[in-house]
C-alpha cells in the first residue's frame, strides 16, 4: 500500500517487550530512588539480560542488527517511564564505534558521547551520561577520539537528575578514529532516539493529567468535565501524534538511507526525506511539545502538581533537562536552515542573482 | 512503516500537479480574487477530462484516500483553491450513496465531468457549529414540500446548480431526527442569493428560501433522515479535504522575499522560516495519517479534529511572524508596487482568521478531541 503508516511486526514487538519491561522493572519510585544521580545499574543490568545494549548494533559485533525504526520505538518505552539508563547515549555510541568492544554490545560497559567539543583545556562538559559512562567519544580539536577512563560516579546537581559530568578527552586509553569534519551521524541519532524519548515523556505526562482531572472533583464534578480543562487538554494528543510520527519518519529516512536511497530536501514542496534534517526536525519539535504538555499537565495537577510527591514533576524536569544538553533549540533551527534553505551566504548569492 | 507513495500514486501526483500548473495560472488567480468566486473551472474540466473527479469520489472511483490526499495537498502546496471541488466530491458521494437512480442519473454526470457545482445549505444565520438547531422548515402539502427559510454562508450558491438543502420536516421530535435533507436545482424559484463578502475576498453568500416547492424527487436520503445524510457527507471528508497545509505556499512565498530583500540572511528570520518547515512537515504527516486511517477502512473523526487544530494554529503563528518580519511591505495588497511576496503575506493575514472557523472550528474540534479521545467526562 502506498504509504503504510502501521508499524511493522518487528517494530509490534519491540514495543511489546520494552513495555512490558519497563512497566514491570522500572516503576516511578525506582526513578524518585534513582535521584539524584539519575542512574540505576540495577536496571541496566536487567536490560542486558535481554539484550538491549546491542539492539540496534550490527550482527557482525554481536548485536541483534534491529533498525532504526525498532530502536525508536524501545527508546519511546524509555522515555514514557523516564527509565534512568543511558540507553540512548550507549546506542548511539557504539553505533559510531567501527569494532565495539564486547563488554559495550553485551552492556557490561558502558558508552556515551560528548555533544560538544572539547574545551581548550581538553575537557568535555557536561556529557550526558558522563558520570557513569565507561567510554566516551568526541570531538578533540579536528580529531574525533575515543576515551576510556573511570567515570567519577556522581554528577553535578542538575534540573533533571542526569547523570552528567565533566570528563577528559586525554586523560585515560585513548584513541583516534576519525577526523572531526564530517562526524555527524551520531549526534543526529542522538537527536533522534532524544525525540523518540520525549514522545514517550509527552505521552505519559498527558496520560497522569487526564487521569488527574477525571478523579479530582471540586464544585462537586470532575475537574475535567469543565469546558476550560477540556480544551487545554485537547490541543495536546495532536501534538504528541504530531512529534511520534516526525521521529517515525525519521527513524524511516535513517534506515533508507543505510539501504543506499538518495534523500530530497524540497522545502518549496513540503518533501523532506533526508535523515539528518529530519532528525533535527524531529528533536525541536519533540522538544517543544514535552516542554508545552509536561507544562500543563502540571498546572492542571494544581498544587499537588508543584509538590515533590507528586510524578509529574519528574516528567516535567526531564521533557526540559534531556534535550537542552545539546543547546539552544533555536541555534539547532538555524542548523536546519542551513538545510533546508543552504547557507547564509549561498542564500545571498541566489538573491543577488535574481532569485 | 513506509512514508513513500507507490509509483502508481507518484504518477498520479506528478499529473495532478502538472495540471494545476496549467490551469491555476495567474490571469486565474486574478480572476478569483477581483470577483470573489474561488473555482476554477479549467481545473475542474482538466481533472474531470483525466478522469479524476470521479476517480476521487467515494464509492464511484477507487476511492483511494491516499490519492484524495495526494489531490487535496498537491492544490493547497499551490494556494488553489479547493473548497469547490471538496464540495463537489463530497456531494457526488453523498447522492451517489444515499440517492435515488433518478437523482444520479440526473445530477451525477455533470458534476463528474466538472461541468456544474454543488453548494452546502446546511449553517443558518442563528445555527453555525450547532447544525442539529436548524430551523429552515419544510412542510408536505400534497404532493410537494413547500420550503421556507434562510441559510447562511452558502459558498458558490451564486455560481452553483445543485444544493444541498437541510431542513427541519418535523419539529416535534428531538432535534436530530426531524431533519430531512433536500438536493434541488438553484434556479429553483423561490431561491434568492444575497452576496457576504468576506476579508479575504472570498465572497460567501446569504441565501433565502420563500415558498419553494419541490417534489419527493428532491428528497435525499429519506424523510427525517437529513442527520444520517449529513453525517455520510462528514465521513467523506476523511480529514484530509483542505486547510491542513496552508504554511507550505505561505512558507514559499515568504522565502521568495528573504531571498529578494536579502532578510534570508538574518537569523531572526532563518529561525522562523525553520519552525514553519517543521510544522509543515508535522501538518502533513498528521494528515498522511488521516488518509491512512480512511485507506485502512476506519474513520479518522477524532484524527482529523487534533489535524485540524495543529495545521490552522501553526499557520496562524506563521503567518503573523511573516507579516511582522515583512513590516510595512507586507501591509501592500496584491498588485501594488513593491507588495512583499507580490501581495501574498498581507493576502495570507487575511485569509488565516476564517481557518479555525470554517470546516468544524477549533472549540467544536477541541470538544471532539476531549471527550472521544481523551474520554474527558461531559460536563453537566
Amino acid at each position: 500500500m502506498s504509504v503504510d503508516l502501521a508499524p511493522s511486526a518487528d517494530e509490534q514487538l519491540i514495543e511489546h517487550a520494552f513495555t512490558s519491561f519497563f512497566a514491570k522493572e522500572a516503576p516511578i519510585e525506582l526513578v524518585r530512588r534513582s535521584e539524584p544521580l539519575g542512574f540505576d545499574r540495577e536496571l541496566w543490568s536487567k536490560l542486558a539480560a535481554i539484550d538491549a545494549q546491542g539492539l540496534a548494533l550490527p550482527e557482525r559485533v554481536g548485536g541483534s542488527g534491529a533498525t532504526m525504526g525498532m530502536l525508536v520505538v524501545a527508546i519511546e518505552a524509555l522515555g514514557r517511564v523516564l527509565a534512568p539508563v543511558p540507553l540512548i547515549e550507549h546506542a548511539v555510541a557504539s553505533r559510531a564505534l567501527d569494532q565495539p568492544g564486547r563488554d559495550l554490545v553485551d552492556g557490561t560497559a558502558i558508552a556515551t558521547i560528548a555533544l560538544r567539543p572539547a574545551e581548550a583545556d581538553g575537557r568535555w562538559r557536561l556529557v550526558p551520561a558522563g558520570a557513569v559512562a565507561d567510554v566516551v567519544i568526541g570531538i578533540d580539536g579536528d580529531q574525533l577520539v575515543v576515551v576510556r577512563s573511570a567515570p567519577p560516579g556522581s554528577a553535578p546537581h542538575n534540573h533533571a537528575c542526569a547523570p552528567l559530568a565533566d570528563r577528559s578527552a586525554r586523560e585515560g586509553e585513548r584513541a583516534v578514529i576519525g577526523m572531526a569534519a564530517g562526524w555527524s551521524t551520531a549526534v543526529s541519532e542522538w537527536r533522534l532516539l532524544t525525540a523518540a524519548a520525549l514522545v514517550g515523556v509527552a505521552a505519559r505526562a498527558l496520560e497522569l493529567a487526564v487521569e488527574y482531572v477525571t478523579v479530582r472533583h471540586q464544585f462537586g464534578r470532575p475537574v475535567g468535565s469543565f469546558q476550560a480543562v477540556q480544551h487545554g487538554l485537547a490541543d495536546l494528543p495532536g501534538l504528541v501524534e504530531g512529534a511520534r510520527l516526525l521521529v517515525r519518519k525519521a527513524a524511516w529516512a535513517a534506515d533508507r538511507s543505510a539501504a543506499g536511497v538518495e534523500p530530497v530536501i524540497d522545502v518549496d514542496d513540503n518533501d523532506v526525506t533526508d535523515f539528518p534534517a529530519l532528525a533535527r526536525m524531529a528533536f525541536v519539535f519533540a522538544a517543544d511539545v514535552a516542554a508545552k504538555i509536561t507544562d500543563r499537565s502540571l498546572h492542571y495537577h494544581g498544587g499537588y502538581g508543584f509538590a515533590e510527591e507528586g510524578a509529574i514533576q519528574l516528567f516535567y524536569r526531564r521533557a526540559r533537562g534531556w534535550p537542552l544538553v545539546l543547546g539552544d533549540p533555536s541555534t539547532e533551527c538555524l542548523d536546519l536552515a542551513v538545510a533546508l534553505f543552504g547557507a547564509p551566504a549561498a542564500a545571498e548569492r541566489r538573491s543577488e542573482k535574481g532569485g | 512503516m513506509d512514508f513513500s507513495l507507490t509509483p502508481e500514486a507518484e504518477e498520479y501526483r506528478r499529473d495532478v500537479r502538472r495540471i494545476i500548473a496549467e490551469t491555476v495560472t495567474p490571469a486565474e488567480r486574478h480572476r478569483q480574487h477581483s470577483t470573489g468566486s474561488f473555482v476554477c473551472a479549467p481545473l475542474h474540466r482538466a481533472l474531470a477530462e483525466r478522469g479524476y473527479i470521479e476517480r476521487a469520489v467515494p464509492g464511484i472511483g477507487k476511492g483511494d484516500p491516499i490519492e484524495l490526499w495526494v489531490l487535496f495537498n498537491e492544490m493547497e502546496k499551490a494556494a488553489a483553491p479547493s473548497d469547490a471541488l471538496s464540495v463537489l466530491i463530497i456531494v457526488a458521494g453523498i447522492i451517489n450513496r444515499v440517492g435515488t437512480s433518478a437523482q444520479r442519473e440526473r445530477i451525477l454526470p455533470s458534476l463528474l465531468a466538472g461541468e456544474s457545482l454543488a453548494c452546502l445549505g446546511y449553517s443558518e444565520p442563528d445555527c453555525g457549529s450547532d447544525l442539529a438547531a436548524v430551523s429552515t422548515r419544510a412542510r408536505r402539502d400534497g404532493a410537494e414540500w413547500v420550503i421556507n427559510g434562510a441559510k447562511m454562508w452558502t459558498t458558490m450558491a451564486h455560481i452553483a446548480d445543485w444544493v444541498l438543502l437541510l431542513t427541519r420536516t418535523d419539529p416535534t421530535v428531538s432535534r436530530h431526527k426531524g431533519l430531512t435533507m433536500f438536493v434541488l436545482p438553484m434556479d429553483t424559484p423561490g431561491i434568492s442569493i444575497s452576496p457576504v463578502p468576506t476579508m479575504a475576498n472570498e465572497r460567501t453568500n446569504a441565501t433565502f428560501y420563500d415558498d419553494v416547492r419541490v417534489g419527493d424527487d428532491c428528497l435525499l436520503g429519506g424523510e427525517n433522515r437529513g442527520w444520517d445524510v449529513l453525517t455520510v457527507g462528514l465521513s467523506f471528508e476523511r480529514g484530509v479535504v483542505g486547510d491542513s497545509n496552508a504554511g507550505v505556499s505561505l512558507l514559499r512565498h515568504f522565502r521568495g522575499w528573504a531571498e529578494q530583500t536579502g532578510r534570508i540572511t538574518d537569523p531572526l528570520v532563518r529561525e522562523k522560516m525553520a519552525r514553519t518547515a517543521i510544522d509543515n512537515e508535522v501538518a502533513k504527516l498528521l494528515t498522511q495519517r488521516s488518509a491512512w486511517i480512511a485507506a485502512s477502512g476506519d474513520l479518522p473523526g477524532v484524527e482529523g479534529s487534533m489535524t485540524k487544530l495543529f495545521a490552522t494554529a501553526a499557520y496562524q503563528k506563521a503567518v503573523r511572524w511573516f507579516q511582522e518580519i515583512t513590516g510595512p511591505e507586507g501591509l501592500l495588497r496584491f498588485d501594488e508596487p513593491g507588495a512583499a511576496a507580490g501581495g501574498w503575506i498581507e493576502y495570507e493575514g487575511r485569509h488565516a482568521p476564517g481557518c479555525t472557523i470554517r470546516g468544524g472550528t477549533t472549540e467544536i474540534n477541541r470538544t471532539n478531541v476531549g471527550q472521544r479521545h481523551l474520554g474527558l467526562p461531559r460536563g453537566t
